[in-house]
């Protein structure tokens, strides 16, 4: 039954490969004049190496509690979506409600500015 | 295998509660949204579902495919819940005003939360119980960290929010034992093999975690820890509901599951609840003796009540099951008076909590220093209040069901706790002072007061209003 | 069965290794990465069982969101210099241990007592529970209105977020 899973080994594998591959041709064909400067990782203008320990705004535990709602949402919407054929139109009622009450939280979300980042 | 029409208007209190929920979730955040409006809003949800518990009180079917159980006995406690929750929402209004947090999700998250309790009582399947205790726990939790400007309202609701999250733990893992020795999570179903199923060491600790998960939520020894903290630091309306509606529908899905599903009378699971509640009634009665705050007092004597009420958990009959749910329509009335006039004396600072902050108050409040005193002497169970017949039916149910001792246990504690109950009144009515009300009480809250200190009146006198009705209600 | 038996000791010794290695480490973070790869171990091993949903919502929801939450979390909390944290061995760890010794010998006597008194379960019906089609026919059937419950419990759920976690509350 391992067997069924082979597509998937072969695509990850894959995936892995081209990346590396990609990486590895680009540093084999590429010029490279290196300063120190280069060298540094790029941040966005941010001193890329300083210490972790400071504190973060609540801003981004807002996002990411939103994130993992609305990726339960998702969670759901995924058996759903693979027996929609078998659930006709039943099912689709039923993730209709499902979703329109998502939707009045994420109205109220949007009303309330929490989607803003001031 | 799907939602009809027929069900929707069948499990009418809980529809029209959600429905009323979400439109005022949309009045809330549309632009202007009026507070006033949502606050309306959520009153009349409360009375239609109330409404529509009464009317189908009488007529029981089971919907959903199976799922919950309307009418009858949930429609008993949906009535409980949405008279907690239509006292709370009155009682929040002018408090939350005094500390400018007004906020219309307030009302929608303690609809929301009564959704979520009408769901445990009407329970027919474990899933549905656990949606409902999480639905009724995140609304709590929120409530309890409401006033967001204090220290004590967000501690409170992080050990709330902590503990309850472990306890949500002992309940998965409880339901997952009992479906894996069960094969099913539908209550009937597990009711029917309940005699060989109780053999199993396996299925047995899984019973053994649910109660412990249902102790936290009625807050039992030892599983009591966060409640005098917790109800100290909430808003004080949110404490009133805690200790009227959220542990009513624990309750109410401790008898779902111990009394209507398992047939407990005579096993070891008997005699772990009626050790959590003889500790619950000595811890509780004895600790609240030591109180000075009156928000911790009543968290004991919440404590204690939750032992009172375990005793005819334990017992496992019919006649325990009556008792219990006597015991809640008159606790919560009357703990929902106490808090409610506790929440007009109370300051903004948290001031004006204690005992001697009482003294004088009948000379100053004649009117309500007598419906406080209505409400303590029925939590103490002094008759003709409804708080004694609470008592002597769950005690009676023990005694028949050869728990003697924890008959006895109860009825010694209670002495103890008239102590503690009446000591208030003996400050408001003999104590010089010039306790009083400091900011004026809407009329509206007044007579909300009025008419719970009229029912403690009333069900004391009249307890076969309930009790006659609460037999009638069909078994699984 | 081999290649099954292989695949199966591979994930089932890094998902032990992988934890361990989570609640030894010091750094928070890289307790929290350890975590993030104890997961895909997990996920493995569901895989293994045909179990397909669990599988994927694990990587889903746990690995991907919960995780980012965690490592947020981490941050908010900003725990400073974790070296300075005490490492005695105080009474609570030494009940802790007791306790912890105390479930595994109750998960060791159930591989001893065997599954007596459980129901029997079909093999061929156990493989195909785990499948993302079956539990969608079941969710959207059996259990349709549970299912819909889920959606208010999440609402209640965005409501409160908002509500404790505003910057500037109106």
């Amino acid at each position: 039954m391992l067997e069924s899973y082979l597509p998937i080994f072969f695509m990850i594998a894959g995936g892995i490969a081209f990346g590396v591959v990609m990486l590895k041709l680009n540093e084999f064909f590429g010029p490279r004049r290196p300063t120190e400067e280069k060298f540094s990782t790029y941040e966005s203008g941010m001193e890329p190496v300083r210490t972790a320990r400071e504190r973060f705004s609540v801003k981004f535990y807002m996002v990411a509690v939103l994130f993992i709602l609305f990726d339960i949402e998702v969670v759901f919407l995924y058996p759903w979506a693979v027996s929609f054929r078998e659930l006709g139109y039943q099912g689709f009622v039923t993730m209709f409600v499902f979703i329109v009450i998502l939707l009045i939280g994420l109205y109220y979300v949007w009303r309330k500015g929490a989607l803003e980042w001031d | 295998m799907e939602i009809t029409i027929s069900d929707l208007w069948q499990s009418a209190p809980m529809v029209s509660l959600t429905l009323t929920g979400l439109v005022a979730l949309l009045v809330e955040s549309m632009k202007g949204g009026r507070t006033t409006a949502v606050y309306g809003l959520s009153l009349a949800g409360c009375a239609l579902a109330f409404v529509f518990s009464l009317w189908s009180l009488g007529s029981e079917v089971i919907v959903f495919n199976g799922m919950i159980l309307q009418g009858g006995y949930a429609s008993y406690f949906s009535m409980v819940f949405t008279s907690s929750a239509f006292f709370t929402i009155v009682l929040s209004r002018p408090y939350m005003q005094r500390l400018h947090r007004e906020q219309g999700v307030l009302y929608i998250l303690i609809l929301f939360a009564t959704v979520g309790m009408m769901l445990m009582a009407s329970a027919m399947d474990l899933i549905i119980l656990f949606l409902g205790i999480e639905l009724m726990s995140v609304c709590l939790y929120v409530l309890t960290g409401f006033v967001r400007t204090k220290v004590t309202s967000n501690e409170s609701a992080v050990k709330y929010f902590l503990l309850g999250a472990f306890a949500t733990g002992f309940l998965l893992y409880g339901i997952a034992l009992v479906y894996g020795t069960a094969g099913t999570t539908n209550l009937k179903l597990i009711s029917q093999s309940f005699a060989q199923l109780s053999g199993n060491s396996l299925f047995l600790m899984g019973a053994g975690l649910l109660v412990i998960a249902f102790s936290f939520k009625v807050a039992a020894v030892p599983f009591h820890m966060w409640a005098p903290d917790v109800y100290e630091g909430a808003p004080t309306p949110v404490t009133a509901f805690m200790s009227t509606g959220a542990k009513a529908a624990a309750f109410a899905a401790f008898v779902t599951v111990f009394i209507r599903t398992f047939a407990i009378t005579g096993t070891p699971i008997s005699e772990v609840v009626a050790f959590i509640a003889a500790a619950s009634m000595i811890l509780g009665n004895v600790t609240a003796i030591a109180q000075s705050n009156l928000k911790r007092m009543l968290a004991y004597s919440s404590i204690a009540h939750a032992g009172y009420m375990l005793s005819g958990i334990a017992a496992g009959s019919a006649e325990g099951e009556t008792g219990i749910l006597f015991y809640l329509a008159a606790y919560t009335l009357m703990n929902m008076g106490a808090f409610g006039i506790i929440s007009w004396v109370e300051q903004q600072d948290d001031t004006k909590l204690t005992f001697d902050d009482y003294a004088g108050f009948s000379a100053q409040r004649p009117v309500v220093a007598a419906m406080l005193s209505v409400f303590m002497f029925s939590l103490a169970g002094i008759p003709p209040f409804a708080g004694f017949f609470g008592k002597y039916y769950v005690f009676l149910a023990a005694v028949k069901a050869d728990l003697v001792w924890l008959a006895v246990i109860g009825v010694l504690t209670s002495v103890i706790s008239v102590y503690y109950y009446l000591r208030l009144v003996m400050v408001m009515y003999f104590r010089d002072g010039n306790a009083t009300i400091e900011e004026r009480v809407p009329g509206f809250a007044f007579a909300v007061i009025g008419v719970i200190a009229a029912l403690v009146i009333l069900l004391g006198l009249y307890p076969s209003l309930v009790v006659d009705i609460s037999k009638t209600f069909f078994k699984l | 069965m081999i290649l099954e038996s292989i695949v199966f000791y591979s994930l089932a010794v890094a998902s032990v290794g992988s934890a361990l290695l989570m609640v030894t480490r010091r750094n928070p973070v890289i307790a929290a990465l350890y975590l993030i790869l104890n997961f895909f171990c997990l996920a493995g091993l569901y895989l293994t069982l045909q179990a397909q949903f669990i599988a994927v919502i694990h990587i889903l929801v746990y690995a991907g969101a919960i995780m980012v939450l965690f490592l947020f979390v981490i941050m908010l909390l900003n725990l400073g210099d974790e070296r300075k944290l005490s490492d005695a061995i105080s009474p609570r760890k030494i009940i802790a241990g007791g306790l912890s010794l105390a479930l595994l010998l109750e998960l060791l006597s159930i591989f001893v007592t065997g599954t007596e008194g459980l129901p029997e379960y079909n093999a061929d019906q156990a493989l195909q529970v785990g499948t993302v089609e079956y539990i969608g026919k079941q969710l959207f059937t059996k259990f349709l209105f549970p299912f819909e419950v889920t959606s208010i419990l999440l609402l209640a759920a965005i409501i409160g977020a908002i509500l404790l976690a505003k910057k500037k509350p109106d």
